[in-house]
Protein backbone atom coordinates (compact mmCIF):
# COMPACT_ATOMS: atom_id res chain seq x y z
CA UNK A 1 0.00 0.00 0.00
CA UNK A 2 2.84 2.38 -0.81
CA UNK A 3 3.43 4.79 -3.66
CA UNK A 4 6.54 4.35 -5.79
CA UNK A 5 8.20 7.29 -4.00
CA UNK A 6 7.46 5.74 -0.60
CA UNK A 7 8.82 2.37 -1.75
CA UNK A 8 12.11 3.93 -2.82
CA UNK A 9 12.44 5.85 0.46
CA UNK A 10 11.63 2.67 2.40
CA UNK A 11 14.39 0.80 0.59
CA UNK A 12 16.88 3.69 0.97
CA UNK A 13 16.17 3.98 4.70
CA UNK A 14 16.20 0.18 5.26
CA UNK A 15 12.63 0.11 6.50
CA UNK A 16 9.66 -2.03 5.59
CA UNK A 17 7.56 1.02 4.96
CA UNK A 18 7.54 4.77 5.47
CA UNK A 19 4.63 7.12 5.99
CA UNK A 20 4.22 10.68 4.69
CA UNK A 21 5.44 13.22 7.24
CA UNK A 22 8.02 10.89 8.78
CA UNK A 23 11.64 12.01 8.72
CA UNK A 24 13.97 9.20 7.68
CA UNK A 25 17.69 8.95 7.03
CA UNK A 26 18.41 7.60 3.55
CA UNK A 27 21.52 6.07 2.01
CA UNK A 28 22.30 7.94 -1.21
CA UNK A 29 22.73 5.82 -4.36
CA UNK A 30 23.91 8.69 -6.53
CA UNK A 31 24.90 12.32 -5.94
CA UNK A 32 25.08 14.75 -8.86
CA UNK A 33 26.76 18.15 -8.86
CA UNK A 34 27.61 20.90 -11.33
CA UNK A 35 30.25 23.61 -11.52
CA UNK A 36 28.13 26.30 -9.85
CA UNK A 37 27.01 24.45 -6.73
CA UNK A 38 29.65 21.71 -6.79
CA UNK A 39 33.37 21.71 -5.98
CA UNK A 40 33.46 25.50 -5.94
CA UNK A 41 31.15 25.40 -2.93
CA UNK A 42 31.83 22.01 -1.33
CA UNK A 43 35.61 21.44 -1.68
CA UNK A 44 36.76 23.72 1.14
CA UNK A 45 33.93 22.63 3.43
CA UNK A 46 34.65 18.96 2.90
CA UNK A 47 38.32 19.63 3.64
CA UNK A 48 37.37 21.53 6.81
CA UNK A 49 35.63 18.38 8.05
CA UNK A 50 38.73 16.35 7.34
CA UNK A 51 36.43 14.13 5.25
CA UNK A 52 36.84 12.50 1.87
CA UNK A 53 34.08 11.70 -0.62
CA UNK A 54 32.29 8.65 0.81
CA UNK A 55 32.21 6.88 -2.56
CA UNK A 56 33.66 8.61 -5.65
CA UNK A 57 31.92 6.11 -7.95
CA UNK A 58 28.55 7.38 -6.76
CA UNK A 59 29.31 10.96 -7.82
CA UNK A 60 28.36 12.46 -11.18
CA UNK A 61 29.88 15.86 -11.85
CA UNK A 62 29.11 18.04 -14.89
CA UNK A 63 30.41 21.50 -15.75
CA UNK A 64 27.39 23.17 -17.34
CA UNK A 65 26.72 26.59 -15.77
CA UNK A 66 29.80 28.72 -16.46
CA UNK A 67 30.55 27.13 -19.84
CA UNK A 68 32.39 27.95 -21.92
CA UNK A 69 34.47 30.30 -19.80
CA UNK A 70 33.89 33.92 -20.82
CA UNK A 71 36.10 35.61 -18.23
CA UNK A 72 38.76 34.75 -15.68
CA UNK A 73 36.21 34.16 -12.93
CA UNK A 74 34.32 31.50 -14.88
CA UNK A 75 37.58 29.95 -16.13
CA UNK A 76 38.80 29.63 -12.53
CA UNK A 77 35.56 27.97 -11.44
CA UNK A 78 35.87 25.43 -14.27
CA UNK A 79 39.54 24.82 -13.47
CA UNK A 80 38.73 24.24 -9.79
CA UNK A 81 36.00 21.78 -10.77
CA UNK A 82 38.45 19.83 -12.95
CA UNK A 83 41.15 19.73 -10.26
CA UNK A 84 38.72 18.56 -7.61
CA UNK A 85 37.33 15.76 -9.79
CA UNK A 86 40.86 14.54 -10.39
CA UNK A 87 41.95 14.83 -6.75
CA UNK A 88 38.86 13.02 -5.42
CA UNK A 89 38.98 10.31 -8.07
CA UNK A 90 35.58 11.19 -9.54
CA UNK A 91 35.52 9.30 -12.82
CA UNK A 92 32.01 10.33 -13.86
CA UNK A 93 33.08 13.89 -14.69
CA UNK A 94 31.58 15.52 -17.79
CA UNK A 95 33.50 18.65 -18.66
CA UNK A 96 31.28 20.88 -20.84
CA UNK A 97 29.48 17.91 -22.39
CA UNK A 98 26.06 19.35 -21.61
CA UNK A 99 23.59 19.99 -18.82
CA UNK A 100 23.89 17.66 -15.82
CA UNK A 101 20.24 16.51 -15.92
CA UNK A 102 20.64 15.38 -19.52
CA UNK A 103 24.22 14.08 -19.35
CA UNK A 104 23.46 11.91 -16.31
CA UNK A 105 20.89 9.87 -18.21
CA UNK A 106 22.74 9.87 -21.54
CA UNK A 107 25.54 8.05 -19.75
CA UNK A 108 23.27 5.59 -17.99
CA UNK A 109 23.75 6.70 -14.39
CA UNK A 110 20.06 6.60 -13.47
CA UNK A 111 18.05 3.45 -12.86
CA UNK A 112 14.57 2.66 -11.54
CA UNK A 113 14.35 2.48 -7.75
CA UNK A 114 17.40 4.65 -7.10
CA UNK A 115 17.47 7.28 -4.37
CA UNK A 116 19.52 10.16 -5.76
CA UNK A 117 20.30 13.75 -4.85
CA UNK A 118 21.45 16.59 -7.11
CA UNK A 119 22.91 19.98 -6.36
CA UNK A 120 20.35 21.70 -8.57
CA UNK A 121 16.64 22.30 -8.18
CA UNK A 122 15.84 20.61 -11.49
CA UNK A 123 17.35 17.34 -10.25
CA UNK A 124 13.75 16.15 -10.08
CA UNK A 125 14.26 15.34 -13.80
CA UNK A 126 15.78 12.01 -12.79
CA UNK A 127 12.33 10.80 -11.74
CA UNK A 128 11.55 10.16 -15.39
CA UNK A 129 13.60 6.97 -14.97
CA UNK A 130 11.63 5.77 -11.96
CA UNK A 131 14.21 7.13 -9.52
CA UNK A 132 13.46 9.37 -6.55
CA UNK A 133 15.76 12.32 -7.15
CA UNK A 134 15.70 15.46 -5.08
CA UNK A 135 17.45 18.85 -5.35
CA UNK A 136 19.63 20.07 -2.47
CA UNK A 137 21.98 22.97 -1.66
CA UNK A 138 25.75 22.91 -1.33
CA UNK A 139 26.10 22.61 2.45
CA UNK A 140 23.66 19.73 2.37
CA UNK A 141 25.70 18.21 -0.47
CA UNK A 142 28.81 18.52 1.69
CA UNK A 143 27.03 16.38 4.27
CA UNK A 144 26.11 13.81 1.62
CA UNK A 145 29.67 13.69 0.29
CA UNK A 146 31.03 13.18 3.80
CA UNK A 147 28.51 10.62 5.05
CA UNK A 148 26.64 9.15 2.06
CA UNK A 149 23.41 9.93 3.91
CA UNK A 150 20.71 12.58 4.08
CA UNK A 151 17.54 13.08 6.11
CA UNK A 152 14.33 13.22 4.11
CA UNK A 153 10.83 14.13 5.15
CA UNK A 154 8.67 11.57 3.39
CA UNK A 155 6.39 13.50 1.05
CA UNK A 156 2.77 12.82 0.30
CA UNK A 157 2.28 11.83 -3.33
CA UNK A 158 -0.01 13.71 -5.70
CA UNK A 159 -1.02 11.64 -8.73
CA UNK A 160 -1.48 13.53 -11.99
CA UNK A 161 -3.20 11.42 -14.61
CA UNK A 162 -3.18 12.59 -18.23
CA UNK A 163 -5.33 10.48 -20.52
CA UNK A 164 -5.72 10.69 -24.27
CA UNK A 165 -3.58 11.97 -27.11
CA UNK A 166 -2.13 15.43 -27.55
CA UNK A 167 -3.51 17.59 -30.33
CA UNK A 168 -1.00 18.95 -32.84
CA UNK A 169 1.87 21.10 -31.54
CA UNK A 170 1.18 20.25 -27.88
CA UNK A 171 3.84 18.71 -25.65
CA UNK A 172 4.86 17.89 -22.08
CA UNK A 173 5.93 21.52 -21.59
CA UNK A 174 2.35 22.64 -22.14
CA UNK A 175 1.21 20.17 -19.46
CA UNK A 176 3.65 21.65 -16.97
CA UNK A 177 2.82 25.30 -17.70
CA UNK A 178 -0.86 24.39 -17.37
CA UNK A 179 -0.19 22.65 -14.04
CA UNK A 180 1.83 25.60 -12.69
CA UNK A 181 -1.23 27.78 -13.22
CA UNK A 182 -3.68 25.13 -11.98
CA UNK A 183 -1.84 23.80 -8.91
CA UNK A 184 0.39 26.79 -8.09
CA UNK A 185 4.10 26.71 -7.29
CA UNK A 186 4.02 26.13 -3.54
CA UNK A 187 3.34 22.38 -3.29
CA UNK A 188 6.10 21.81 -0.77
CA UNK A 189 6.95 18.35 0.51
CA UNK A 190 4.94 16.68 -2.24
CA UNK A 191 6.02 14.09 -4.79
CA UNK A 192 4.28 14.28 -8.14
CA UNK A 193 3.61 10.97 -9.84
CA UNK A 194 2.62 11.24 -13.50
CA UNK A 195 0.50 8.55 -15.12
CA UNK A 196 -2.11 7.89 -17.78
CA UNK A 197 -2.06 7.01 -21.45
CA UNK A 198 -0.60 10.38 -22.53
CA UNK A 199 2.38 9.85 -20.21
CA UNK A 200 2.80 6.21 -21.25
CA UNK A 201 2.98 7.35 -24.88
CA UNK A 202 5.74 9.87 -24.15
CA UNK A 203 9.39 9.24 -25.03
CA UNK A 204 11.84 9.64 -22.14
CA UNK A 205 12.85 13.27 -22.91
CA UNK A 206 9.21 14.33 -22.64
CA UNK A 207 8.80 12.46 -19.34
CA UNK A 208 11.91 14.32 -18.19
CA UNK A 209 10.09 17.61 -18.82
CA UNK A 210 7.25 16.47 -16.54
CA UNK A 211 9.66 15.56 -13.76
CA UNK A 212 11.98 18.52 -14.39
CA UNK A 213 9.21 21.04 -13.85
CA UNK A 214 7.92 19.28 -10.74
CA UNK A 215 10.43 21.77 -9.30
CA UNK A 216 8.24 24.63 -10.55
CA UNK A 217 5.27 23.08 -8.75
CA UNK A 218 7.37 23.30 -5.59
CA UNK A 219 7.57 19.51 -5.38
CA UNK A 220 10.31 17.50 -3.78
CA UNK A 221 10.28 15.02 -6.65
CA UNK A 222 8.54 14.09 -9.88
CA UNK A 223 8.35 10.46 -10.87
CA UNK A 224 7.07 8.17 -13.62
CA UNK A 225 6.74 4.41 -13.20
CA UNK A 226 9.30 2.58 -15.36
CA UNK A 227 8.00 0.68 -18.38
CA UNK A 228 9.29 -0.71 -21.67
CA UNK A 229 10.10 2.82 -22.89
CA UNK A 230 12.30 3.26 -19.81
CA UNK A 231 14.05 -0.07 -20.38
CA UNK A 232 14.71 0.77 -24.03
CA UNK A 233 16.26 4.11 -23.02
CA UNK A 234 18.44 2.41 -20.41
CA UNK A 235 19.66 -0.10 -22.96
CA UNK A 236 20.37 2.70 -25.43
CA UNK A 237 22.51 4.32 -22.70
CA UNK A 238 24.48 1.09 -22.32
CA UNK A 239 22.81 -0.06 -19.12
CA UNK A 240 21.74 -3.63 -18.56
CA UNK A 241 18.61 -3.04 -16.44
CA UNK A 242 18.14 -5.16 -13.36
CA UNK A 243 15.59 -7.92 -13.78
CA UNK A 244 13.30 -6.34 -11.20
CA UNK A 245 13.43 -2.86 -12.77
CA UNK A 246 9.76 -2.94 -13.73
CA UNK A 247 8.73 -3.92 -10.21
CA UNK A 248 9.28 -0.32 -9.13
CA UNK A 249 5.64 0.70 -9.30
CA UNK A 250 3.09 2.14 -6.91
CA UNK A 251 0.87 -0.43 -5.23
CA UNK A 252 -2.66 -0.57 -6.56
CA UNK A 253 -3.95 0.37 -3.11
CA UNK A 254 -1.34 3.10 -2.55
CA UNK A 255 -2.64 6.21 -0.82
CA UNK A 256 -2.38 9.53 -2.62
CA UNK A 257 -2.88 12.94 -1.06
CA UNK A 258 -4.69 14.00 -4.24
CA UNK A 259 -5.42 12.56 -7.65
CA UNK A 260 -6.16 14.81 -10.60
CA UNK A 261 -7.32 13.59 -14.00
CA UNK A 262 -6.85 15.61 -17.16
CA UNK A 263 -7.69 15.17 -20.84
CA UNK A 264 -4.54 15.62 -22.91
CA UNK A 265 -6.53 15.98 -26.12
CA UNK A 266 -8.20 19.14 -24.77
CA UNK A 267 -4.91 20.83 -23.85
CA UNK A 268 -3.93 23.84 -25.96
CA UNK A 269 -0.40 25.24 -26.34
CA UNK A 270 0.34 27.26 -23.19
CA UNK A 271 2.31 30.45 -22.64
CA UNK A 272 3.44 31.86 -19.28
CA UNK A 273 3.53 35.66 -19.05
CA UNK A 274 6.22 37.50 -17.04
CA UNK A 275 7.34 36.95 -14.29
CA UNK A 276 6.12 33.50 -13.23
CA UNK A 277 5.41 30.08 -14.74
CA UNK A 278 2.14 30.26 -12.81
CA UNK A 279 1.01 33.05 -15.17
CA UNK A 280 0.19 30.45 -17.83
CA UNK A 281 -2.81 30.51 -20.13
CA UNK A 282 -3.61 29.25 -23.62
CA UNK A 283 -1.38 30.80 -26.28
CA UNK A 284 -4.39 32.59 -27.80
CA UNK A 285 -4.38 35.13 -24.97
CA UNK A 286 -0.87 36.29 -25.84
CA UNK A 287 -0.99 36.45 -29.65
CA UNK A 288 0.81 39.36 -31.28
CA UNK A 289 2.97 40.19 -28.26
CA UNK A 290 6.07 41.63 -30.01
CA UNK A 291 9.36 39.86 -29.33
CA UNK A 292 13.09 40.61 -29.65
CA UNK A 293 14.45 37.16 -28.90
CA UNK A 294 13.42 33.52 -28.96
CA UNK A 295 15.53 31.15 -26.84
CA UNK A 296 15.53 27.37 -27.04
CA UNK A 297 17.73 25.97 -24.31
CA UNK A 298 18.25 24.46 -20.87
CA UNK A 299 17.46 21.12 -19.26
CA UNK A 300 13.76 21.78 -19.76
CA UNK A 301 13.69 22.71 -23.42
CA UNK A 302 16.67 21.76 -25.60
CA UNK A 303 16.87 17.97 -25.76
CA UNK A 304 16.69 16.21 -29.12
CA UNK A 305 12.88 15.94 -28.99
CA UNK A 306 12.73 19.68 -28.27
CA UNK A 307 14.90 20.44 -31.30
CA UNK A 308 12.62 18.20 -33.37
CA UNK A 309 9.63 20.26 -32.25
CA UNK A 310 11.42 23.48 -33.17
CA UNK A 311 12.35 22.03 -36.56
CA UNK A 312 8.74 21.03 -37.22
CA UNK A 313 7.73 24.68 -36.86
CA UNK A 314 10.77 26.12 -38.68
CA UNK A 315 11.11 23.78 -41.65
CA UNK A 316 11.08 25.82 -44.87
CA UNK A 317 10.54 29.06 -42.94
CA UNK A 318 12.75 31.94 -41.80
CA UNK A 319 13.18 33.72 -38.51
CA UNK A 320 11.47 37.15 -38.78
CA UNK A 321 13.58 40.16 -39.67
CA UNK A 322 14.87 41.90 -36.54
CA UNK A 323 14.21 38.80 -34.44
CA UNK A 324 16.92 36.57 -32.91
CA UNK A 325 16.50 32.83 -32.44
CA UNK A 326 19.20 31.35 -30.19
CA UNK A 327 19.43 27.59 -29.66
CA UNK A 328 21.68 26.01 -27.03
CA UNK A 329 21.31 22.20 -27.42
CA UNK A 330 21.18 20.52 -24.01
CA UNK A 331 24.28 18.38 -24.61
CA UNK A 332 27.03 17.76 -27.12
CA UNK A 333 25.37 14.41 -27.87
CA UNK A 334 22.15 16.27 -28.63
CA UNK A 335 24.02 18.48 -31.09
CA UNK A 336 25.65 15.46 -32.73
CA UNK A 337 22.35 13.62 -33.05
CA UNK A 338 20.63 16.73 -34.46
CA UNK A 339 23.43 17.09 -36.98
CA UNK A 340 23.18 13.44 -38.00
CA UNK A 341 19.42 13.42 -38.53
CA UNK A 342 19.23 16.71 -40.43
CA UNK A 343 17.54 18.72 -37.65
CA UNK A 344 20.45 21.11 -37.23
CA UNK A 345 20.36 22.04 -40.93
CA UNK A 346 16.65 22.91 -40.73
CA UNK A 347 17.30 25.11 -37.70
CA UNK A 348 20.29 26.94 -39.15
CA UNK A 349 18.69 27.40 -42.58
CA UNK A 350 15.79 29.08 -40.80
CA UNK A 351 18.30 31.50 -39.28
CA UNK A 352 18.82 30.07 -35.79
CA UNK A 353 22.13 30.75 -34.09
CA UNK A 354 23.55 27.64 -32.42
CA UNK A 355 25.18 28.19 -29.00
CA UNK A 356 27.40 25.94 -26.85
CA UNK A 357 25.69 23.31 -24.71
CA UNK A 358 25.10 24.39 -21.15
CA UNK A 359 22.64 26.18 -18.91
CA UNK A 360 23.33 29.35 -20.87
CA UNK A 361 20.92 32.25 -20.70
CA UNK A 362 18.29 30.33 -18.71
CA UNK A 363 20.02 31.15 -15.44
CA UNK A 364 21.46 34.46 -16.67
CA UNK A 365 24.97 33.04 -16.55
CA UNK A 366 25.74 32.18 -20.17
CA UNK A 367 25.34 33.41 -23.74
CA UNK A 368 22.06 35.07 -24.71
CA UNK A 369 21.54 37.23 -21.60
CA UNK A 370 18.83 39.89 -21.97
CA UNK A 371 19.09 43.69 -21.94
CA UNK A 372 16.64 46.08 -20.28
CA UNK A 373 13.42 46.40 -22.24
CA UNK A 374 13.95 43.27 -24.29
CA UNK A 375 11.09 40.79 -24.69
CA UNK A 376 11.93 37.09 -24.99
CA UNK A 377 10.02 33.85 -25.43
CA UNK A 378 11.89 30.87 -24.05
CA UNK A 379 11.58 27.08 -23.87
CA UNK A 380 13.14 27.13 -20.37
CA UNK A 381 11.40 26.54 -17.03
CA UNK A 382 11.48 29.89 -15.21
CA UNK A 383 10.76 33.49 -16.12
CA UNK A 384 11.35 35.13 -12.77
CA UNK A 385 12.22 38.81 -12.88
CA UNK A 386 15.90 39.26 -13.68
CA UNK A 387 16.60 35.54 -14.13
CA UNK A 388 17.71 35.73 -17.76
CA UNK A 389 19.49 39.08 -17.43
CA UNK A 390 18.16 42.58 -16.81
CA UNK A 391 15.29 42.87 -14.31
CA UNK A 392 13.73 45.17 -16.91
CA UNK A 393 13.55 42.38 -19.50
CA UNK A 394 10.29 40.46 -19.99
CA UNK A 395 10.31 36.69 -20.52
CA UNK A 396 7.45 34.51 -21.75
CA UNK A 397 7.65 30.71 -21.55
CA UNK A 398 6.37 28.23 -24.10
CA UNK A 399 7.06 24.86 -25.67
CA UNK A 400 9.76 24.55 -28.34
CA UNK A 401 6.91 24.48 -30.90
CA UNK A 402 5.57 27.79 -29.64
CA UNK A 403 8.99 29.43 -29.27
CA UNK A 404 10.00 28.44 -32.82
CA UNK A 405 6.69 29.50 -34.37
CA UNK A 406 6.96 32.83 -32.54
CA UNK A 407 10.48 33.32 -33.93
CA UNK A 408 9.07 33.06 -37.46
CA UNK A 409 6.48 35.77 -36.86
CA UNK A 410 8.51 37.94 -34.47
CA UNK A 411 5.56 37.87 -32.10
CA UNK A 412 3.88 35.25 -29.93
CA UNK A 413 2.31 32.78 -32.33
CA UNK A 414 0.07 29.73 -32.06
CA UNK A 415 2.30 26.87 -33.30
CA UNK A 416 -0.73 25.07 -34.72
CA UNK A 417 -0.52 27.58 -37.60
CA UNK A 418 2.67 25.82 -38.71
CA UNK A 419 2.50 22.30 -37.29
CA UNK A 420 -0.29 20.04 -38.41
CA UNK B 1 18.91 32.07 21.82
CA UNK B 2 16.87 35.20 21.29
CA UNK B 3 16.94 37.54 18.33
CA UNK B 4 15.60 41.06 18.26
CA UNK B 5 15.80 43.33 15.29
CA UNK B 6 14.37 45.77 12.80
CA UNK B 7 12.04 44.25 10.21
CA UNK B 8 12.06 44.28 6.41
CA UNK B 9 8.80 43.02 4.93
CA UNK B 10 8.45 41.44 1.50
CA UNK B 11 5.50 39.79 -0.24
CA UNK B 12 4.81 36.35 -1.70
CA UNK B 13 7.01 34.24 -3.99
CA UNK B 14 10.33 35.99 -3.40
CA UNK B 15 12.46 33.78 -5.66
CA UNK B 16 16.12 32.83 -5.64
CA UNK B 17 16.82 34.90 -8.76
CA UNK B 18 15.72 38.00 -6.84
CA UNK B 19 17.82 37.01 -3.83
CA UNK B 20 20.96 35.92 -5.71
CA UNK B 21 20.72 37.13 -9.36
CA UNK B 22 22.33 34.78 -11.89
CA UNK B 23 24.39 37.40 -13.70
CA UNK B 24 26.36 37.96 -10.45
CA UNK B 25 26.62 34.33 -9.35
CA UNK B 26 30.22 34.01 -10.50
CA UNK B 27 31.22 36.93 -8.27
CA UNK B 28 32.35 36.72 -4.66
CA UNK B 29 29.69 36.51 -1.96
CA UNK B 30 30.06 40.17 -0.83
CA UNK B 31 29.68 41.34 -4.44
CA UNK B 32 26.69 39.06 -5.04
CA UNK B 33 25.10 40.34 -1.82
CA UNK B 34 25.18 43.92 -3.15
CA UNK B 35 22.59 42.81 -5.73
CA UNK B 36 20.31 40.94 -3.32
CA UNK B 37 16.66 41.89 -4.04
CA UNK B 38 17.75 44.88 -6.16
CA UNK B 39 15.14 44.09 -8.83
CA UNK B 40 12.31 44.84 -6.39
CA UNK B 41 13.97 46.83 -3.60
CA UNK B 42 17.04 48.68 -4.89
CA UNK B 43 17.85 50.23 -1.49
CA UNK B 44 17.67 46.99 0.49
CA UNK B 45 21.29 45.83 0.21
CA UNK B 46 22.72 49.22 1.14
CA UNK B 47 20.28 49.98 3.96
CA UNK B 48 19.88 46.61 5.67
CA UNK B 49 21.78 46.46 8.97
CA UNK B 50 23.40 43.80 11.09
CA UNK B 51 20.71 42.19 13.24
CA UNK B 52 17.73 42.91 10.96
CA UNK B 53 14.95 40.37 10.45
CA UNK B 54 13.26 39.59 7.13
CA UNK B 55 9.53 38.86 7.07
CA UNK B 56 7.87 37.50 3.94
CA UNK B 57 4.70 35.93 2.59
CA UNK B 58 4.17 32.57 0.92
CA UNK B 59 6.80 30.45 -0.84
CA UNK B 60 9.84 32.44 0.23
CA UNK B 61 12.91 31.28 -1.72
CA UNK B 62 11.21 29.45 -4.60
CA UNK B 63 13.35 28.46 -7.56
CA UNK B 64 16.96 27.42 -7.60
CA UNK B 65 18.86 25.27 -5.09
CA UNK B 66 21.63 27.91 -4.96
CA UNK B 67 22.29 28.38 -1.28
CA UNK B 68 23.78 31.80 -1.92
CA UNK B 69 20.11 32.90 -1.80
CA UNK B 70 20.27 32.33 1.96
CA UNK B 71 23.95 33.14 2.32
CA UNK B 72 23.64 36.69 0.94
CA UNK B 73 21.03 37.43 3.61
CA UNK B 74 23.47 36.29 6.30
CA UNK B 75 26.22 38.31 4.62
CA UNK B 76 24.04 41.43 4.77
CA UNK B 77 23.35 40.94 8.48
CA UNK B 78 19.88 39.35 8.43
CA UNK B 79 19.61 37.19 11.56
CA UNK B 80 16.31 35.41 10.94
CA UNK B 81 13.66 34.97 8.24
CA UNK B 82 10.00 34.62 9.15
CA UNK B 83 7.65 33.64 6.33
CA UNK B 84 4.14 32.33 5.86
CA UNK B 85 5.75 29.44 3.98
CA UNK B 86 9.13 28.55 2.48
CA UNK B 87 10.23 26.73 -0.63
CA UNK B 88 11.66 23.49 0.70
CA UNK B 89 15.22 23.76 -0.64
CA UNK B 90 15.61 27.32 0.66
CA UNK B 91 14.31 26.22 4.06
CA UNK B 92 16.88 23.46 4.33
CA UNK B 93 19.67 25.69 3.00
CA UNK B 94 18.88 28.41 5.55
CA UNK B 95 18.91 26.05 8.52
CA UNK B 96 21.99 24.26 7.22
CA UNK B 97 23.77 27.62 7.08
CA UNK B 98 22.62 28.53 10.58
CA UNK B 99 20.04 31.12 9.48
CA UNK B 100 16.85 30.54 11.49
CA UNK B 101 13.83 30.18 9.17
CA UNK B 102 10.49 30.29 10.95
CA UNK B 103 7.18 29.32 9.37
CA UNK B 104 4.44 31.58 10.74
CA UNK B 105 1.29 31.99 8.63
CA UNK B 106 -0.17 34.51 11.12
CA UNK B 107 2.80 36.87 11.24
CA UNK B 108 1.96 40.59 11.13
CA UNK B 109 4.67 43.21 10.79
CA UNK B 110 5.62 46.20 8.70
CA UNK B 111 8.98 47.36 7.48
CA UNK B 112 10.67 49.40 10.22
CA UNK B 113 8.89 47.72 13.14
CA UNK B 114 10.85 45.53 15.55
CA UNK B 115 10.38 41.84 16.28
CA UNK B 116 11.81 39.68 19.03
CA UNK B 117 11.88 35.97 18.38
CA UNK B 118 13.20 32.73 19.79
CA UNK B 119 13.99 30.26 17.00
CA UNK B 120 13.91 27.28 19.34
CA UNK B 121 10.50 27.88 20.86
CA UNK B 122 9.13 29.67 17.79
CA UNK B 123 7.77 32.53 19.89
CA UNK B 124 7.66 35.85 18.01
CA UNK B 125 6.75 39.16 19.66
CA UNK B 126 5.79 42.41 17.95
CA UNK B 127 5.87 44.79 20.92
CA UNK B 128 4.75 47.84 18.96
CA UNK B 129 1.52 46.05 18.14
CA UNK B 130 1.35 44.23 21.46
CA UNK B 131 1.02 40.98 19.51
CA UNK B 132 2.55 37.58 20.00
CA UNK B 133 2.80 34.89 17.32
CA UNK B 134 3.72 31.22 17.46
CA UNK B 135 5.79 29.85 14.58
CA UNK B 136 5.56 26.18 13.63
CA UNK B 137 8.09 24.11 15.55
CA UNK B 138 11.29 23.19 13.76
CA UNK B 139 11.41 19.37 13.40
CA UNK B 140 13.37 17.68 16.17
CA UNK B 141 15.92 16.20 13.76
CA UNK B 142 16.68 19.70 12.55
CA UNK B 143 16.95 21.23 15.99
CA UNK B 144 20.28 19.50 16.52
CA UNK B 145 21.60 21.23 13.41
CA UNK B 146 20.12 24.60 14.39
CA UNK B 147 21.52 24.26 17.91
CA UNK B 148 24.97 23.54 16.49
CA UNK B 149 24.78 26.70 14.36
CA UNK B 150 24.39 24.89 11.06
CA UNK B 151 25.14 21.59 9.33
CA UNK B 152 28.89 22.12 9.02
CA UNK B 153 29.53 22.70 12.75
CA UNK B 154 27.15 19.80 13.44
CA UNK B 155 29.13 17.50 11.15
CA UNK B 156 32.43 18.74 12.57
CA UNK B 157 31.34 17.61 16.00
CA UNK B 158 30.26 14.27 14.55
CA UNK B 159 33.51 13.72 12.64
CA UNK B 160 35.79 14.74 15.48
CA UNK B 161 33.76 12.67 17.94
CA UNK B 162 33.56 9.52 15.85
CA UNK B 163 37.29 8.89 15.50
CA UNK B 164 37.10 5.91 17.83
CA UNK B 165 34.36 4.28 15.76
Amino acid sequence: MQTLSEKILSRASSRDRVRPGEIVTCRVDLAMMHDSGGPRRVAARLASLGAKVWDPDKIVLASDHFVPAVDIESAEILALTRRWAHAEGVKNFYDQEGICHVVIQEHGHLRPGMFAVGGDSHSTSGGAFGAFMVGIGATEMTGVLATGEIWIKVPETIRLVWQGRFGSAVSAKDIMLFLCARLGMNNNYKAFEYAGSAVEAMPMPERMVLCNMAAELGGKAGIVEPDQTTLAALEAAGVDPESDALNWKSDLDARYAQTHEFDASALEPQVAAPHSPANSTAVGEHLDTALDLAYIGACTGAKLTDLHMAAAALKGRKVASGMRLLIAPASTRTTAAAAADGTLAILTEAGAKILPSGCGACAGMGAGTLAAGEVCISSTARNFKGRMGSPEARVYLGSPYTVAASAVRGKITDPREFVA
Amino acid sequence: MSIEGRVWVFGDSIDTDLLAPGPYMRKSLPELAEHCLEAIAPAFASQVREGDILVAGEAFGIGSSREQAAQVLIQLGIRAVVAKSFARIFYRNALNLGLPALVCPEIEAETGERLALDPLSGKIVNRERGREFQAEPIPEQLMAIVNAGGLLPYLKARFSGSSEA
